[in-house]
């Protein structure tokens, strides 16, 4: 029960911060990747504040705890295959965000702010996630992998 | 256009990053919106719950914000047809680089991943060059 309360305050904390920094919103994200036009280059400030903030924290975390408190181990990424499918579904991705303005990360937390638009880009993005399963166990047997 | 929003988006970028710290310190996770909600459609992992959790607490956390009397700027400036074929090719893709901005642009940035610093560079330039083509190409 802790553990879900736990994770439910985390996604809180997620959750606004998305909607406060303006990732939530197509229309801000889409200006800040409007280089040519109507630039908004604050989307700089999220990444930079994101990025900053957890590099020094993971840091503190990863020194000074063993184990995290409700798990009995940290669960990291550990792949470096830098491979067609990395890079190809990373290009992917960077052209439906142009397209939409909405990444998964902003849509969720876009949903609390009660417009319609973003149920239909997750509904579209979660057939997606579905079609792009089938998708990579047909390519991982076609390549043999 | 939109607001230039430093101040607020700043802020909101150091929230994102505590959860990160916390979902770590917490759960031993990643804040990866991708890999987190991957896991509540089916066929849905053993792990649910915490996700599940989590996303719970994504949506309902801005609810609470603008109930609270907060405004939250939102626009959406395209057709419904560009947000359901973006839609799709955003959960096409987030499936084979296996993460998006929050799970490799920040999370995968912040651990010097050498696979989130790809992705996220590829991602970035693919989303420049299709406003930019979509915007003063097609549409200029």
């Amino acid at each position: 029960m802790n553990k879900l309360l736990s994770a439910f305050a985390v996604g809180i904390i997620f959750g606004i911060g998305i909607a406060i920094s303006g990732m939530a919103n197509p229309a801000k994200v889409l200006n800040f990747f409007d280089l040519a036009g109507t630039w908004d280059p604050s989307l700089i400030f999220v990444m930079g504040g994101a990025l900053v903030t957890t590099a020094i924290g993971y840091r503190i975390v990863f020194k000074n705890s063993s184990r995290p408190l409700f798990e009995p181990f940290f669960s990291v990424p550990t792949s470096r295959t830098i491979d067609i499918q990395l890079v190809g579904g990373s290009g992917l991705f960077g052209i439906g965000w142009g397209i939409a303005g909405f990444c998964p990360g902003g849509a969720v937390p876009a949903l609390g702010l009660g417009y319609g638009e973003t149920p239909v880009f997750l509904a579209a993005m979660i057939a997606g996630i579905v079609a792009g399963r089938a998708l990579k166990s047909r390519t991982a047997l076609a390549l043999g992998t | 256009m939109t607001d230039f929003t430093p101040f607020q988006s700043l802020i909101g970028g150091v929230l994102i990053g505590i959860s990160a710290i916390a979902l770590m310190e917490l759960h031993g996770r990643i804040a990866g919106m991708t890999g987190i909600l991957s896991g509540v459609i089916p066929p849905i992992t053993q792990d649910w719950p915490w996700r599940a959790a989590f996303l719970a607490g994504a949506i309902i956390g801005p609810l609470g914000y603008i109930l609270a009397g907060n405004t939250v700027a939102f626009a959406v400036p395209v057709s419904m047809l560009a947000l359901i074929i973006g839609g799709l090719i955003v959960g096409i893709g987030v499936t084979y680089s296996a993460g998006c901005t929050s799970g490799h642009g920040v999370c995968g940035m912040a651990r010097l991943s050498p696979r989130s610093i790809v992705a996220t560079v590829v991602f970035m330039i693919a989303a420049f060059a299709t406003v930019f083509v979509i915007r003063h190409v097609i549409g200029g």
